[in-house]
């Protein structure tokens, strides 16, 4: 069955590592559904929170394929483990005055905070997993989307490591 | 001591025990050949720097040895790219140097800049580009080590011109090889290994179905042990070719699109399959869905990533070949008997054995001339074959005793591949009589190659099976496409027997089947220069028995 995996690629901090991962994703045909990329504690050492969807044996070939590149140290499937997930989105919304109370409202629901006020736009920024950022974007559609940025899905494992 | 970084790049080469590189110069190479100057490692200057990767390639599978070779930035980098899709393609350990324009230089389109690294990307194990001086002796260490080990490939490193001329205070250190995100495999599961022995032990129609890992990872002798204990028989694949004596009785020939009928009805006949070192290709297995339907299947691999990519198996087995399969052997009895699965194969055998008929206009059927090399070297030469039906015929007709003898561009199908592996291989292999299977079509590829031949005094035999078409196209044309025989009649072609003696070969034309000993001996005397033969073949010959493409194994066109 096709399900949304989200796998965290622990990889060197090197140029062209993103490529290396990202170039084999397209060779085999898998599509990655959201990738963010950031240094860890070590200096030395990328992260890469891909999401990737397909069953069981795509993962697998996927999870394989990703160990043989030299730059690839470790994998964990955060999917099937207890994990704390969080994405970032910005909206540009429309706002006239007639509205920026209800929009208010709507940010105050989702604990999400306003960064800029415009004279007819508001930016707001959004953090959560993935169905609290899809349920704010669908709040805020009635008012106009002008701009939506988001950053793709970062996980960690709770707790410590049985 | 105070070396630049082309010298310390020969000092690496010396201390990987490279004896021979193949290479071609260049603007940004400049450096390196200074280097080589001085320095007692034979270079070989091929004409092309294609040739330059495939002489590498092929001297990498005719000794088990990493393959180098070196070419100059830009033109000379991207014209080494087939050849190293070629060694990525069929697992061959290689280190491919590569110029590059300065540092400052990089990204600014400078004069023969071409991003290598990134072009090979997709084509090489890993590759490297050297930013400093300092980084050249673990960077080249780690590179031979990447190449050789585990599931070997080829390795690019990119070398800037600038990197290659500061002088460092150098120091050779024995420091290990230490990469976090690559580790050598060690090992295998042993619980797989009894679970594997155990099926084994029960099967009733058990075949041995073997790839080129066999040849890679030394494991002829553990293959052989392990048919032999249990009476298995063993089909090859093309890559497979010579890790099982061709000669045994248990031997089943090759499988797959152009395998023999024998071995495909045994796989659709088997109760198990032992797939060892080999990885499911489409050429094998014809339609996926209908390979080996009645098989348990057990597969060894050095390569995780190769279990279950293209179908499910039964007991996987992540190991060495070699080590794996003398796991096995230790765990199993030898059995005397030959059972009735052996009457069946034998009956297959009997009936449908490779054959083809008479020529349909009078010229050599190009069968013929293969069973004939064989004969008369008896199954000890090196063949390295082009690409198309030529190569196909090799597979077929010649009786591979040894690993290591067949050279053939297996998984990319390179046409032009054989005249350079087959120089490569007879730089490796001085004794042993190196024969390219070549087309007309192929053959002219990688041509200028017979001038590396020439210059080197190398008594390598170009057999060319001329028949004036792109054979395979062809018959694919005929067979799939309604006889439109669209651009593969390539009979407007040079004298071949004039274009050897230009180059300074010895050339011969043989026309007539009588003549064919008599040439292929005559050449095989000839120990100073390369020969070219153009042997006039029967144009329509075409390659049985044949698995359309998409098809399953048993419903094979021909060879009845």
């Amino acid at each position: 069955m096709n399900k949304k995996h989200t796998l965290a690629v622990t990889v060197e901090n090197k140029p062209g590592v993103l490529t290396r991962v990202t170039t084999l994703f397209r060779r085999r045909g898998y599509n990655i559904e959201s990738l963010s990329v950031g240094e860890t504690e070590n200096p030395t050492i990328s992260r890469m929170t891909i999401v990737v969807a397909g069953d069981e044996k795509i993962i697998e070939q996927v999870t394989k394929q990703l160990y043989k590149l030299v730059d690839v140290i470790k994998i964990v499937d955060l999917t099937e483990e207890r994990s704390v997930e969080r994405e970032l989105i910005l909206i540009k919304v429309k706002a006239d005055n007639n509205v920026r109370a209800e929009i208010v409202q709507i940010v105050d629901i989702f604990r999400a905070r306003i960064v800029d006020i415009g004279r007819n736009s508001l930016i707001i920024e959004a953090t959560g997993d993935a169905g609290k950022i899809d349920a704010i974007e669908d709040s805020l559609k009635p008012f106009g989307i002008l701009e939506l940025v988001r950053t793709g899905k970062v996980a960690m494992i709770r707790g410590g490591r049985p | 001591m105070q070396l630049n970084g082309a010298q310390i790049l020969l000092h690496c080469l010396k201390e990987q025990q490279v004896d021979t590189v193949f290479g071609y110069p260049g603007g940004a190479v400049l450096p390196i050949y200074d280097a080589l100057y001085d320095s007692d490692i034979r270079h070989i200057l091929t004409r092309h720097e294609q040739g330059a990767a495939h002489a590498a390639d092929g001297y990498a599978r005719a000794t088990g040895k990493v393959g180098v070779c070196i070419a100059t930035s830009g033109p000379g980098a991207t014209n080494l790219v087939t050849g190293i899709a070629t060694a990525y393609m069929d697992s061959i350990p290689m280190v491919c140097f590569t110029g590059q324009v300065g540092t400052a230089l990089i990204g600014k389109d400078a004069f023969q800049e071409a991003d290598i690294t990134g072009i090979t990307l997709p084509i090489t194990k890993h590759n490297y580009l050297v930013e400093k001086t300092e980084d050249l002796y673990r960077t080249i260490k780690e590179a031979f080590y990447i190449a050789r080990t585990n599931r070997p490939g080829p390795v690019v490193v990119d070398l800037p011109k600038d990197v290659m001329e500061r002088k460092i205070e150098f120091e050779p250190c024995p420091q290990e090889v230490n990469i976090r995100g690559y580790r050598v495999l060690k090992g295998y599961n042993s619980g797989q290994v009894i679970a594997a022995v155990d099926l084994i032990n029960n099967a009733q129609k058990p075949v041995i179905y073997a790839g080129g890992g066999v040849i890679i990872s030394n494991a002829a002798a553990e293959l052989r042990e392990l048919s032999e204990l249990r009476k298995m028989p063993v089909t090859t694949t093309l890559m497979g070719i010579g890790s099982f004596p061709s000669n045994s009785y248990l031997s089943l020939g090759m499988l797959g699109m152009h395998g023999t009928r024998y071995a495909n009805y045994s796989i659709g006949e088997a109760d198990l399959i032992i797939a060892v070192g080999a990885r499911f290709d489409d050429r094998v297995t014809g339609r996926i869905d209908s390979f080996a339907p009645h098989a348990r299947i057990i597969h060894i691999d050095i390569d995780a990533a190769e279990i279950g990519k293209n179908v499910d198996i039964d007991v996987p087995i992540v190991g060495n070949v070699k080590e794996v399969l003398s796991a096995i052997n230790q765990r199993l009895s030898q059995v005397e008997e030959t059972s009735e699965w052996h009457e069946m194969i034998g009956r297959w055998k009997d009936e449908f054995s490779l054959r083809y008929g008479t020529s349909s206009d009078g010229r050599i059927m190009p069968q013929h001339i293969i069973e004939k090399i064989s004969d008369i070297t008896r199954g000890e030469a090196i063949i390295t074959t082009e690409v198309g039906q030529n190569q196909m015929w090799a597979a077929q007709y010649y009786k591979f005793k040894h690993p290591r003898t067949f050279l053939t561009s297996g998984g990319l199908g390179t046409m032009g591949y054989g005249l350079p592996a087959a120089i490569g291989a007879k730089l490796a292999r001085p004794d042993l009589p190196v024969i390219d299977i070549a087309g007309d079509g192929s053959i002219q590829m990688n041509i200028q190659e017979i001038g590396t031949a020439v210059q080197y005094k190398l008594p390598v035999i170009v057999c060319i099976l001329n028949n004036q078409f792109l054979g395979m196209v062809r018959q694919w044309q005929g067979l799939f496409y309604g006889g439109r025989y669209s651009y593969t009649d390539v009979s407007q072609q040079p004298d071949f027997v004039k274009l050897a003696e230009a180059y300074g070969a010895v050339g011969m034309r043989v026309t007539d089947t009588q003549e064919v000993d008599n040439a292929l001996n005559e050449a095989l005397q000839v120990t100073d220069r390369p020969v070219i033969m153009d042997f006039w073949v029967d144009r329509e010959a075409d390659v049985y028995p044949m698995v359309p493409p998409g098809g399953s194994l048993l419903n094979m066109l021909g060879g009845e």
